[in-house]
């Protein structure tokens, strides 16, 4: 190595450049997080900008503007008159808090008997769990129907309430989550003459907050936001919930897009707010569940 | 006859204290122990039972407790998923429209299937979405997952925004979309024409045509993106920071810290993030059919995918047992998927 080179290596690695180079790779990693952010947010800010905006107005580029000068507030008044969105609003809130709380109630109520009590039969029932957690629903949603069809459940929220509400998935996430606790939790809770409904009641359920939130985003964001099942569960129109009700809103008026984007809005904000309510304990339920069909 | 009661019972007591002994001892290893573990199991509670004169043993009341947890989700779980996955399996092999009789018809619906080219259509368009989504997901989520993981200033804010998309409802955002990727109307395409100078007749159909599985992809990867991250974000906490401190003294630089450090490290969370992503892919019905569905919902050739025909086949057609021998098609790439994985696992932990 020659006396030159030398010198641009002690250069190069020199304090001023670490330095720079540093501050350098900060401007470089801010500007993809600014790119990220745009592509995740513009389409939501276009929804809330189309929303209070005339249907001509509303693909106007040149000039673009986000927030008109005299905004269509009137948008928000006239869908829930132009189509019944009340009554899909209370379908939906109806099931998604039915569902979400049996889910929670009776899948911590089965996951605690699974990871911390012994009986007969525990390994063949709970492989019966572990082996339909990769069945697609999609496998099965034929004879299912048929099934309900004949306890008579067609058209009748009842049916979106059976076929979601005992997830083998919401058990595995979490029997994960008790197996983590100490036993000896238990074991000392025994000791002092509680039986396993109070142990349960009392220790297990408010030590597993994350999982339970956890839990409750992904079965209110589901049940929100499904669409294949009510489709094929609830035909008449005071059955619908939100999903059903917008998409046959788009459907029949599809150059409505001013109303189309703030009946958008509306059935976005339940799920947010609830998203944002639970998110911190998310990254660690979803580390402990990771399963997720 | 009491006496002769309690006889019999000491006897059972020896023979029970006999087989513990001898498990106890470590004579006795691996199957052999099990078995004989179920059996002393077994004796306890008759003894007991006898003993106490009571119809249930002690250890049975115990059952009954552990019983009475898992109940509730079970009944509801075994009667609306058990029973119709059983049923699926048997209507794959017979002939039904739902009202008259039911005919066994054997393999003739799988036959059916090599001559079908709306099914063959239906599978090559899931195949080449997947192809398309799952690499692309996974390169964007790992990528986000990196960037989230540093010290940045709204790290909380950015990791919220990127979750919008997963948590925002379909119906809602794949409005958006159309809006946005309009072919006449939508800034995409004004975008191109005005910018990029792309003839007004040439400016894309993004969702009929050739291009419809492209923008399928492109809406899946934004969508989902978020939540493949948070995986990783679990993933890359795990990692220990001595490993990069000590890439860092070595004076190794970012691109080498990633290749050498992250990337190995998260190897079992990609494997993960890949066989989830492969396996939600195949069952793409919903985007499909609000991105690219007629007025009522319809496919057409060039987007129909593997679920929206077992839809069709068993809620427009009423051919309820070819449906149910599509779904099977469905269930076996899954299981094949789900059967790598765990062989995967298997390997990773010796």
């Amino acid at each position: 190595m020659n006396q030159q080179e030398m010198t641009i290596k002690r250069i190069s690695t020199g304090e001023g450049s670490k330095r720079r180079r540093r501050l350098l790779s900060k401007i470089v990693l801010y500007l993809i997080l600014i790119v990220i952010a745009a592509l995740m947010a513009i389409p939501f800010v276009w929804m809330l900008s189309a929303s209070i905006k005339a249907d001509r107005e509303v693909f106007q580029m040149n000039p673009f503007v986000l927030i008109p000068k005299s905004p269509k507030w009137s948008n928000y008044k006239d869908i829930w008159t132009k189509i019944p969105m009340l009554t899909f609003v209370r379908n939906t809130v109806i099931l998604t808090i039915v569902v979400t709380f049996l889910q929670l109630l009776t899948s911590s109520f089965a996951a605690y008997a699974f990871a911390k009590l012994n009986f007969r039969g525990k390994a063949g029932l709970f492989l019966a769990y572990i082996a339909t957690i990769a069945m697609p629903w999609q496998v099965y949603m034929v004879p299912q129907f048929l099934m309900m069809r004949k306890f008579g459940l067609n058209d009748n929220l009842l049916a979106i309430i059976c076929l979601q509400a005992f997830s083998a998935f919401g058990v595995f996430l979490m029997k994960q989550f008790y197996e983590g606790i100490p036993s000896e939790l238990n074991e000392a809770a025994r000791i002092d003459g509680m039986n396993e409904y109070q142990i349960y009641a009392t220790i297990m359920l408010p030590l597993s907050k994350p999982a339970l939130s956890t839990l409750t985003i992904f079965t209110f964001v589901n049940t929100w936001n499904d669409y294949l099942g009510p489709l094929i569960y609830l035909k008449s129109v005071e059955n619908k919930t939100i999903q059903l009700g917008l998409k046959m809103f788009i459907s029949q008026y599809s150059s409505d897009y001013g109303l189309i984007m703030a009946g958008s809005v509306l059935s976005l904000i339940p799920v947010l707010v609830i998203f944002m309510i639970l998110q911190q304990y998310f990254v660690e339920g979803v580390a402990s569940a990771g399963l997720k069909g | 006859m009491s006496n002769e009661k309690s006889q019999e019972l000491d006897r059972m007591q020896d023979e029970l204290n006999e087989m513990m002994r001898e498990i106890m001892s470590g004579k006795i290893r691996g199957k052999e122990k099990t078995k004989k573990l179920r059996k002393v199991d077994r004796m306890q509670r008759i003894i007991s039972k006898r003993r106490s004169g009571e119809m249930f043993s002690r250890a049975f009341k115990k059952d009954l407790v552990s019983y009475s947890f898992i109940a509730p989700n079970f009944i509801g779980f075994a009667v609306f998923t058990l029973v119709p996955i059983v049923f699926a399996f048997a209507l794959a092999f017979m002939k039904w429209d739902g009202s008259n009789e039911i005919t066994w018809s054997g393999i003739e619906n799988f036959k059916r299937m090599g001559s079908d080219i709306f099914f063959q259509a239906a599978l090559k368009n899931t195949i080449i979405y997947c192809i398309g989504t799952v690499p692309l997901s996974m390169i964007f989520s790992l990528g986000l997952a990196v960037v989230l993981n540093q010290k940045v200033k709204g790290r909380g804010i950015f990791r919220t925004l990127s979750f919008f998309p997963y948590v925002g409802s379909l119906v809602a955002v794949t409005a958006v979309w159309k809006m946005l990727f309009h072919p006449s109307k939508g800034p995409i395409n004004a975008l191109l024409y005005y910018v990029f100078k792309v003839p007004q007749d040439q400016l894309p159909q993004w969702f009929s045509g050739s291009l419809v599985l492209l923008s399928l992809i492109l809406f899946s990867v934004w969508k989902y993106m978020g939540y493949y991250m948070v995986i990783y974000l679990a993933g890359l906490q795990n990692i220990s920071p001595d490993l990069y401190e000590a890439a860092s003294l070595d004076g190794a630089g970012t691109w080498d810290r990633f290749k050498y450090i992250t990337w190995p490290q998260l190897r079992a969370t990609t494997f993960f993030v890949v066989v989830m992503l492969t396996i939600n892919c195949f069952k793409i019905y919903d985007i499909a059919i609000m991105l690219a569905g007629g007025g009522s919902g319809e496919l057409t050739t060039s987007a129909t995918v593997l679920v929206y025909y077992i839809y069709q086949k068993a809620f427009i057609d009423w051919d309820l047992g070819y449906s149910s021998a599509v779904a099977m098609v469905l269930f076996l790439i899954v299981l094949v998927i789900t059967i790598i994985q765990f062989a995967g696992e298997h390997i990773r932990e010796q």
